[in-house]
């Protein structure tokens, strides 16, 4: 666990550090992956730094809606520097709402835009399983294992280890099958890939959020949209027209 | 439909493990329980973080010479005056070891501070709370568990006020 990197005089937070690290990848990855599928690298390009922007002013608004007195005593509260006062919800709703209007207007092809878009998914969900690794945050469930991590005085599931690998995994097999198939298919692939690990991993949590009858939240989630997104690779398959070529984008 | 099957019956399986798993040691990371400590303030009078059981408490580690820690005081010493009468306790910790009690008080003087400011001479509370860089903020709720972990600062009265509103709104 390493929460900041003394540079001289800087301290720096290593989790946002590597987060930026895996935008930076990800967008890069997105660019490549743009050229090969024929798309407007700029465009593309543009539209994800909109999400990213756009996600970013609205996690800090939607926390600071859900603390509407805090913010009317000090407004200035709304461009502090603290990392702790975003609404992820908030901030996924505009950030993909902001990209989707974007790609609407620079009329670009749905289900190509996510492909490319696909990589820089599996980039993110690395790097935030490194951050993890690095703040201590989504800490595993105590458990005696060979390959047990010391985390907040227990031996526990090194989950932030698992998720890396997860990643890695899904990521290898957008690689190897998600750029050949069907227009959407790698997003759907690693969508599908990141949600199933999640279902899986989130049960050697021991920082899990929970409903009621102690479901865990973030399982729920992740089959739900298991789920949606094995529904929508078996219609956007289905509706292929017969004996047509790899790549058909409506 | 076989891997959503398997996915719901994993979840369910996992959902009996969470309902066990709720004891924890004290360690320095949101929803554990905090380090408990007991240090001397500034007229020698020991105060320990068990005294404020059932309040809301803000410790604060600090030093006198810490830029972002003195930007941050007048806001910490803004939401204490507000909402100390709904439960709200600030402890502000000084990091003696790395510090000087003369800097610490005169420092607390000027800007007329009057939640309790403590000593940690011994580096205690830096260690156990594994301070690694300054300011630190730690919200630790009525029950004595930490709620929100705040590294660095200077820390916004708002955030201050929107991490101990659903806190306090708790009741005693």
């Amino acid at each position: 666990m390493l929460p900041t990197l003394q540079l001289g005089p800087l301290a720096l937070p290593t989790g946002p550090f590597t987060l930026l690290l895996g935008v930076w990848l990800g967008l890069w990855l997105t660019e490549r992956e743009a050229d090969r599928l024929g798309l407007n690298r700029d465009h593309v390009s543009a539209l994800a730094m909109t999400g990213l922007l756009a996600g970013l002013v609205g996690a800090r608004l939607g926390y600071a809606l859900a603390h509407l007195d805090a913010y009317l005593a000090d407004p200035l509260g709304l461009i502090s520097n603290n990392l702790a006062t975003f609404s992820l919800p908030a901030g996924l709703l505009i950030g993909v709402g902001a990209a989707w209007l974007y790609g609407r207007r620079q009329r670009l092809p749905l289900r190509a835009t996510l492909d490319a878009l696909a990589p820089a998914l599996g980039a993110l969900s690395g790097a935030l399983a490194l951050a993890q690794l690095a703040s201590g945050d989504g800490f595993g469930a105590p458990a005696r294992l060979p390959w047990s991590l010391y985390l907040w005085d227990e031996w526990r599931h090194p989950t932030q280890v698992y998720a890396l690998l997860a990643a890695l995994i899904v990521f290898g097999a957008w690689w190897r099958w998600g750029r050949s198939a069907f227009a959407g298919f790698g997003f759907l692939l690693v969508v599908a890939g990141t949600a199933a690990a999640t279902v899986f991993i989130e049960a050697y949590r021991g920082d899990s959020a929970l409903l009621a009858g102690g479901w865990r939240t973030a399982q729920v989630l992740g089959l739900l949209v298991l789920g949606a997104s094995l529904i929508l690779i078996k219609r956007w398959h289905d509706a292929l027209p017969p004996a047509d070529g790899v790549r058909v984008d409506r | 439909m076989v891997t959503l099957l398997v996915g719901a019956l994993w979840t369910s399986a996992s959902r009996e493990v969470a309902a066990g798993d709720v004891a924890r040691m004290p360690s320095p990371h949101a929803g554990f329980p905090a380090p408990a400590f007991a240090l001397e303030d500034l007229s020698g009078e020991t105060v320990s973080l068990a005294d404020y059981r059932g309040q809301v408490v803000i410790v604060n580690l600090w030093a006198s010479w810490c830029g972002p820690c003195r930007a941050e005081m007048p806001a910490l010493q803004s939401v204490y005056e507000s909402l100390s009468a709904e439960g709200l306790v600030v402890l502000a910790v000084n990091s003696t070891a790395q510090d000087t009690e003369a800097a610490a008080r005169a420092f607390v003087t000027e800007h007329a501070l009057t939640f309790p400011v403590l000593l940690d001479r011994e580096d205690s509370v830096s260690q156990a709370y594994r301070l690694r860089s300054l300011p630190s903020t730690f919200i630790v709720d009525r029950q004595g568990v930490i709620d929100s972990v705040l590294i660095g600062g200077p820390l916004a009265e708002a955030v201050l006020r929107s991490k101990v509103a659903d806190l306090l709104a708790e009741g005693p």
